[in-house]
């Protein structure tokens, strides 16, 4: 398509060393109890590198001022960078228009956004919403509030055995009343990384949409909008290397013009009387108030260092780390490993033996090693794999194979310290 | 000795393995149960009040970590026999000081429960110690409201 000029993988000018990665992140450098920090917890959100630390101090020392108001340069420059760096998402997403990326302050607010707006005047009695039963709460409970709302139904998809959707399954179970279809491209439990493309050509096929989660699929690879063909697409800037407050809903243009405003004030309308107002061209329509103009900055500097790696070497040495990481922790005597999907991220949720899950992580953090540990926000998840919760190691490009031998070892230290 | 040692000493890992007053109270309608909403673990606690205002009994059935287990155990053993209105008070306190908000020497003066100071260092393991109390103060209150029935079904 002419339309998109986009650099997607652009070649890095040499390849960069692990060393020299993880100098981007001065966080990467710090000491947790007295032991060098080993952060495994980036699907619960990444660490920044110091080109984004330095676009927010950057922003706020030299160009701050409100966006789309105020004809001063300040106000020209602050606009530039809050719309540059929505025009460079649009690339990064490989969406065809600007007015197709509303800014957000996250993923949870882009899907209830949709929910909102989208389901408030599209949904009601007789409808269904189907979501995958890998969701985050962020892409159950706004179904949940919406159905309440409007009386819809809301249905899940069950997951199968080694953590994967079965879309053959899917179509052959099809219930004609579902408008929407929701999904998360991978997994923020089990790594599956879901054929989200093939589900949405079933849901095309029947005359539903598709909702696709990007949470935890930006920061790890390119996605390309026109190519998936989903109708919504959320995302998070802070998952990404980016800063936290700021979030991304693509959607179809069309989709977006006939969608009422989620909320109502400054900067999305056209012009207000007493008793009504009309509504600003897309995306502003979706953006009332001062938005997060420091957040966009960030996000802008984040997919500049992203696409400086290149997504080739990010996902070859991700999936080094993923299969170092799967070995160690199938070798820990007595450790069950949640999700066996073919195809998966660097996520591995698991339990261990009889050490409860905020156990494991205390033992760890005593190691300066950070995991997650709990329900995920996944609970319906993990109730269906009979658990109530579990421990997560989540994986970055930055992370080293000496970090994955610390976790094995500190992994059987605790197991034989709760046992 | 280390914020860990001093969180998980031998004696929270002794009622962590082995609880007094662990049992199954499946009966206790789930509505009732007590969740700790950052890992979804959850308690449900049973009093049973005497004739003359004194917890006779003091049950737990727990699925949660070694602190909440632990805590819900030298909980049970520190209240049962006391009268209501003292078990109360102690409830709070014991609450107030894992929240930050009394005087951590007050543990000194609660028996057993001394070994749960460790917790005061880690912020996000006061849920955890504390999720049996809550449960413990509800149930209380379910016992004070309804004492014919419970002690007709003593089931």
């Amino acid at each position: 398509v002419a339309a998109r000029a986009v650099v997607k993988s652009r070649p890095p000018l040499a390849v960069p060393s692990v060393a020299e990665v993880r100098a981007d992140f001065p966080i990467l450098s710090r000491t947790v109890r007295g032991k060098p920090l080993a952060y495994l917890d980036n699907a619960a959100t990444s660490q920044k590198p110091s080109a984004v630390i330095e676009a927010l101090t950057g922003y706020y020392e030299s160009s701050n001022a409100n966006v789309h108001r105020g004809l001063h340069s300040l106000g020209e420059e602050a606009t530039a960078i809050y719309e540059g760096a929505r025009e460079k998402v649009r690339a990064f997403i490989g969406a065809l228009r600007s007015s197709e990326i509303v800014f957000t302050r996250g993923t949870t607010e882009s899907i209830n956004l949709v929910a909102s707006s989208w389901g408030g005047v599209n949904l009601g009695p007789g409808d269904t919403v189907l979501v995958s039963g890998m969701e985050h709460h962020s892409d159950i409970v706004p179904w949940q509030l919406l159905c309440e709302r409007r009386g819809c139904a809301l249905r899940f998809i069950p997951v199968e055995g080694d953590g994967s959707l079965d879309l053959g399954r899917v179509e052959a179970e099809w219930d004609y009343s579902t408008r929407l279809v929701c999904a998360t491209q991978v997994s923020n439990v089990l790594g599956t990384v879901n054929d989200v493309k093939a589900l949405g050509k079933i849901a095309h096929r029947r005359g539903a949409l598709l909702l696709v989660d990007g949470a935890q699929s930006v920061p790890h690879g390119e996605v390309d909008m026109v190519d998936l063909d989903c109708d919504f697409f959320a995302f998070s800037g802070h998952k990404a290397y980016a800063p936290m407050g700021i979030g991304v809903l693509y959607a179809k243009e069309d989709l977006l013009e006939a969608m009422p405003p989620y909320m109502g004030g400054g900067d999305m309308i056209l012009s207000v009387r007493e008793q009504s107002s009309t509504w600003n061209a897309l995306p502003w329509k979706f953006e009332a108030g001062t938005p997060n103009v420091e957040g966009a900055a960030g996000l802008a500097a984040a997919i500049d260092y992203i696409l400086g790696l290149g997504f080739d070497w990010i996902g070859a040495r991700e999936a080094e780390l993923s299969s170092a990481a799967l070995e160690r922790l199938e070798a820990v005597p007595g450790l069950v490993l949640y999700g066996r999907a073919k195809e998966r991220e660097a996520v591995f949720s698991f339990t261990l033996g009889r050490a409860h899950p905020h156990d494991l992580a205390q033992y760890l953090d005593a190691e300066g090693i950070a995991v997650r540990a709990g329900h995920h926000c996944a609970q319906p998840l993990l109730r269906s794999l009979g658990i109530g919760s579990a421990a997560r190691a989540s994986l970055a490009f930055y992370n080293t194979i000496e970090e994955l031998d610390r976790l094995a070892a500190a992994l059987e230290g605790a197991a034989r310290f709760y046992r | 000795v280390s914020e860990f040692d001093e969180l998980y000493q031998e004696i929270i890992m002794d009622h962590y393995r082995r609880p007094r007053g662990a049992a199954d109270l499946s009966r206790v309608p789930e509505a009732l149960a007590h969740e700790n909403p950052t890992c979804g673990d959850a308690i449900k606690v049973e009093v049973e009040l005497s004739k003359e205002g004194t917890i006779a009994a003091l049950r737990f059935d727990v699925k949660g970590c070694a602190i909440s287990t632990a805590s819900a155990s030298l909980m049970s053993e520190y209240l049962r026999g006391r009268r209501t209105d003292e078990a109360r008070t102690l409830a709070d306190s014991f609450i107030g000081v894992l929240r930050g908000e009394g005087d951590p020497a007050t543990l000194d003066a609660m028996g057993d429960l001394v070994a749960l100071r460790g917790v005061a260092s880690y912020p996000m393991r006061v849920k955890c110690a504390t999720l049996a109390w809550h449960a413990f103060l509800s149930a209380l209150d379910r016992a004070a409201l309804e004492p014919a029935e419970i002690s007709a079904n003593p089931r």
